[in-house]
């Protein structure tokens, strides 16, 4: 094939010893885009399975697409509803479009080329991390968020978040909601309030999301309805509002083996428990209102950060649910808990894992005792 | 008889099993690899162009020189290949197809004592075939395991079946139980997938069968291990494959060492799948019908060595398999859907870093949290190591692992390079 030929034939030069050698994996992250390697099995196991990291991160973002198209119109649609002006589906999602992909565009110019340079610095291969990185943090962003803060935000979190820790499967929080927690804390008043998730609202327009509402003392009855609220159309951040393109997305990643059910389980638990012990509302509105369910299928379920034992993620998952609504109900500083509830939990994953695996240790070491014993 | 269910597992379904019917190949050329062997030194005692029979000792391992190596067959000694660093890889001898054997005499396992019954082993080359976990290197004549496992099915991708290769030879196969069961003062596990009739004829007393179900790795000796009596650390245990029983069952009826083995040929890219019955190192080259661009594995894709350009067969296999080699870029792979996973070689992606967690412990039948042990041995942390559960596992146990892992990472060398840092410390 003339493609296949033509890379063969540059390729010497990115190779040590070749004019562009120090650009050696970028070329590699191109050729390996667009070509699967040829490299055969050298020891161990003749056969590998077809599923790869490419394969499996691609998948997260296959799954993210449904929250992806929703909260594209979603933008359109807000917008215009607070505008009281009538458009059309295709100038709904024009509008949208419009928006969003100015945040792609941040995302990944910044994140990427962060990536690029620190892997050619430390002469490894690109990795396939940031593809979902990149495609989450817009998503859990306000739509109004200035692209300036979008870029320092994306550098942070890539740097800081992940770079420093060696890149990704090294990482101890999840890099997309380190991004939104350091605008969160950075620039509050960007990332909170009624003023941020409409797009050019109209000033007289309430743009309060439904946990805006309940934190500034509002009751059940001042809510979107439930189902509004499990449409989606309501203010939000751009791809949390849609409960339905969240499961879409969820149950995909499930059945491809991506995400932990027993995470995604053990928040629910977790949340439903802590509502019912502690909430005056009803615990499926704290299921609908926020980013609990985009934070359960998609941040709390990153294999890196989160629990990699099996009880673990039990574990992790039910303190990242319960914690999430004790933070929604008990603080009076802000209206959402599960970004800092995750981020929490990320930072303890290592030691639920570490007692996990110390129980089985010291099961283990019983037996040895008990084996000497009887040789005596 | 107990029975156990393994649950985690996987049988992954290759293409290309052998048909049950049987044919004759007596190589000319067989060959006895020292790499074959973990840890093994050798130190010759024959050169090129001397003549040897079935029997002969073709070298010694210098860690223990009781430990002999002897010719398969008689002959000529044609070759002895070295490697790297003048490392020997194989001695080959050029067979003159009279199988002229040095007498060992025959005796009832049961009437010898222990000691006579090892030096008999020793001396006509058949202990090398009693291996011991942890570690899987070749038993130490001097220990007294604990137990002695014997897995009687092999649950491996296109694996032969073990009740059709000893259809035959039941009386060897029991006469070997006898001796196993005089190696040790413990249990003489044999582990079956279903009942076998020559149960009822084996008559030591310590002899317990078990049988066990489940996907694969319920048929690696590992796993059985691991659900019987867990290897504690400072504990030994040997294993043996069920023809290699027959073997030194053979030793104690015949008084020779019959190097004969029955082997399957399998794998998508061999035309002519059935069963051979050849000999122990065979060159199989001149009966494989092979396509071009493949390669040639010595056991099963899981744990089998690369043996395309010798051909000849390892000392403890008894099935080759073919598939071609994958080496061909795909365009846009990264975007194909998963299916037909297992079809060449290709490794289907690059390294990466750990990602992913919770896969391995679906294939890992282990009381053991796998990802932990393979960090640990990939620091050469000892301590870790030994309380994760080093002891109680081979690198063989996690194929599975590496099959699956999306980082591609050489999980079963990782872990033979932990267990081998341990060997080596502690000895």
């Amino acid at each position: 094939m003339g493609l296949r030929n033509y890379i063969d034939k540059i390729k010497p030069n990115f190779e040590a010893g070749g004019k562009f050698a120090k650009y050696h994996s970028t070329f590699e992250a191109f050729e390996t885009f667009l070509y699967t390697p040829d490299t055969v099995t050298v020891n161990g196991a003749h056969i590998r399975d077809a599923n790869d990291m490419k394969h499996s991160l691609i998948s997260v973002v296959f799954a993210l697409i449904p929250c992806f198209l929703f909260g594209t119109w979603n933008i359109g649609y807000q917008h215009f509803l607070s505008l009281g002006a009538d458009a059309t589906f295709w100038q709904t999602i024009g509008y949208g479009l419009l928006r969003i992909i100015p945040l792609y565009l941040v995302s990944y110019v910044v994140g990427l080329v962060i990536e690029f340079t620190f892997a050619e610095i430390r002469k490894e291969p690109v990795n396939e991390g940031y593809f979902v990185t990149g495609f989450l943090i817009p998503l859990i962003m306000p739509v109004d968020v200035p692209l300036w803060m979008l870029a320092l935000a994306v550098a942070f979190a890539v740097i800081i978040g992940k770079e420093v820790f060696g890149g990704s499967g090294m990482n101890v929080v999840n890099p997309a909601l380190l991004a939104r927690a350091f605008l969160f804390f950075s620039y509050p008043s960007k990332m909170t309030g009624d003023n941020v998730w409409i797009a050019d609202k109209a000033d007289a327009y309430s743009g309060a999301t439904p946990l805006g509402t309940i934190f500034n003392g509002g009751s059940v009855n001042d809510l979107p309805s439930l189902s509004d609220m499990f449409i989606g159309t309501i203010p939000g951040s751009i791809g949390e509002t849609s409960k339905i393109a969240v499961l879409i997305g969820g149950i995909y990643l499930i059945i491809s083996g991506i995400a932990s059910l027993r995470i995604i389980v053990a928040t629910f638990i977790g949340a439903i428990s802590m509502s019912l012990l502690i909430s005056d509302i009803p615990f499926y509105y704290h299921l609908l209102m926020g980013g609990f369910m985009f934070g359960t299928f998609f941040m709390a379920t990153d294999p890196v950060t989160a629990a990699q034992t099996n009880i673990g993620k039990w574990i992790y998952g039910f303190l990242i649910g319960a914690i999430a609504i004790l933070i929604r109900v008990a603080n009076p500083g802000y209206p959402e808990g599960m970004m800092l509830a995750i981020l929490l939990l990320n930072v303890f994953a290592p030691l639920i894992d570490w007692c996990v695996v110390a129980c089985n240790i010291r099961k283990r070491k019983k037996r040895w005792a008990a084996a000497e014993r009887s040789d005596k | 008889m107990d029975k156990i269910k393994i649950r985690k597992g996987w049988d992954i379904h290759l293409k290309g099993e052998a048909t049950k019917q049987t044919e004759s190949f007596e190589p000319s050329l067989c060959a006895v690899k020292p790499t074959d062997f973990i840890g093994v030194l050798p130190k010759m005692h024959v050169a090129e162009g001397d003549e040897v029979k079935t029997g002969s000792v073709l070298f010694h391992d210098k860690n223990n020189e009781k430990v002999v190596f002897t010719s398969p067959v008689s002959g000529k000694v044609k070759a002895i290949v070295r490697g790297e660093k003048r490392a020997i890889l194989r001695v080959v001898i050029e067979s003159d197809g009279k199988n002229d054997s040095l007498d060992f005499a025959a005796a009832n396992p049961l009437d010898l004592s222990r000691n006579k019954l090892i030096d008999n082993m020793l001396q006509s080359g058949v202990w090398p075939m009693m291996r011991q976990r942890p570690y899987a290197t070749i038993a130490n004549p001097g220990d007294k395991p604990k137990h002695i496992f014997v897995s009687m099915f092999d649950t491996a991708p296109s694996a032969p079946d073990c009740d059709f290769i000893i259809e035959n030879q039941h009386d060897a196969l029991i006469e070997g139980i006898n001796v196993m069961s005089k190696l040790t003062d413990g249990n003489v596990y044999i582990n079956v997938c279903k009942d076998v009739p020559w149960r009822v004829s084996t008559d030591a007393k310590n002899v317990i069968f078990t049988e066990f179900s489940g996907p694969h790795p319920a048929g690696n000796v590992g796993t059985q291990i691991n659900a019987l009596s867990p290897i504690n650390k400072g504990e030994v245990v040997w294993y043996c494959y069920p023809q290699d029983v027959v073997t030194i069952g053979k030793l104690f009826l015949t008084g020779r060492y019959d190097s004969s083995r029955i082997i399957a040929t399998t794998g998508s890219a061999v035309h002519n799948r059935h069963y051979y019955q050849t000999r122990i190192g065979a060159c199989l080259t001149p009966i494989l019908e092979t396509d071009d661009n493949s390669r040639i594995i010595s056991g099963n894709v899981l744990t089998g060595s690369n043996i395309t350009n010798d051909g000849f067969l390892g000392f403890y296999d008894n099935q080759i398999t073919v598939i071609p080699e994958g080496n061909k870029h795909k365009l846009f792979g990264w975007l194909r859907p998963v299916f037909n996973r297992f079809t060449d070689t290709n490794t289907n992606g690059d390294t990466r870093p750990y990602i992913m967690t919770g896969q391995f412990e679906k294939v890992f039948p282990f009381d053991i949290y796998p990802m932990q042990l393979i960090k640990a041995c990939l620091i050469k942390d000892i301590d870790q190591m030994e309380e994760l559960g080093i002891y109680e596992v081979d690198a063989e146990d996690f194929a599975l692992c590496e099959v699956i892992d999306p980082s591609k990472t050489p999980i079963q060398q990782i872990i033979r390079e932990g267990l081998e840092f341990i060997r080596k410390e502690t000895n």
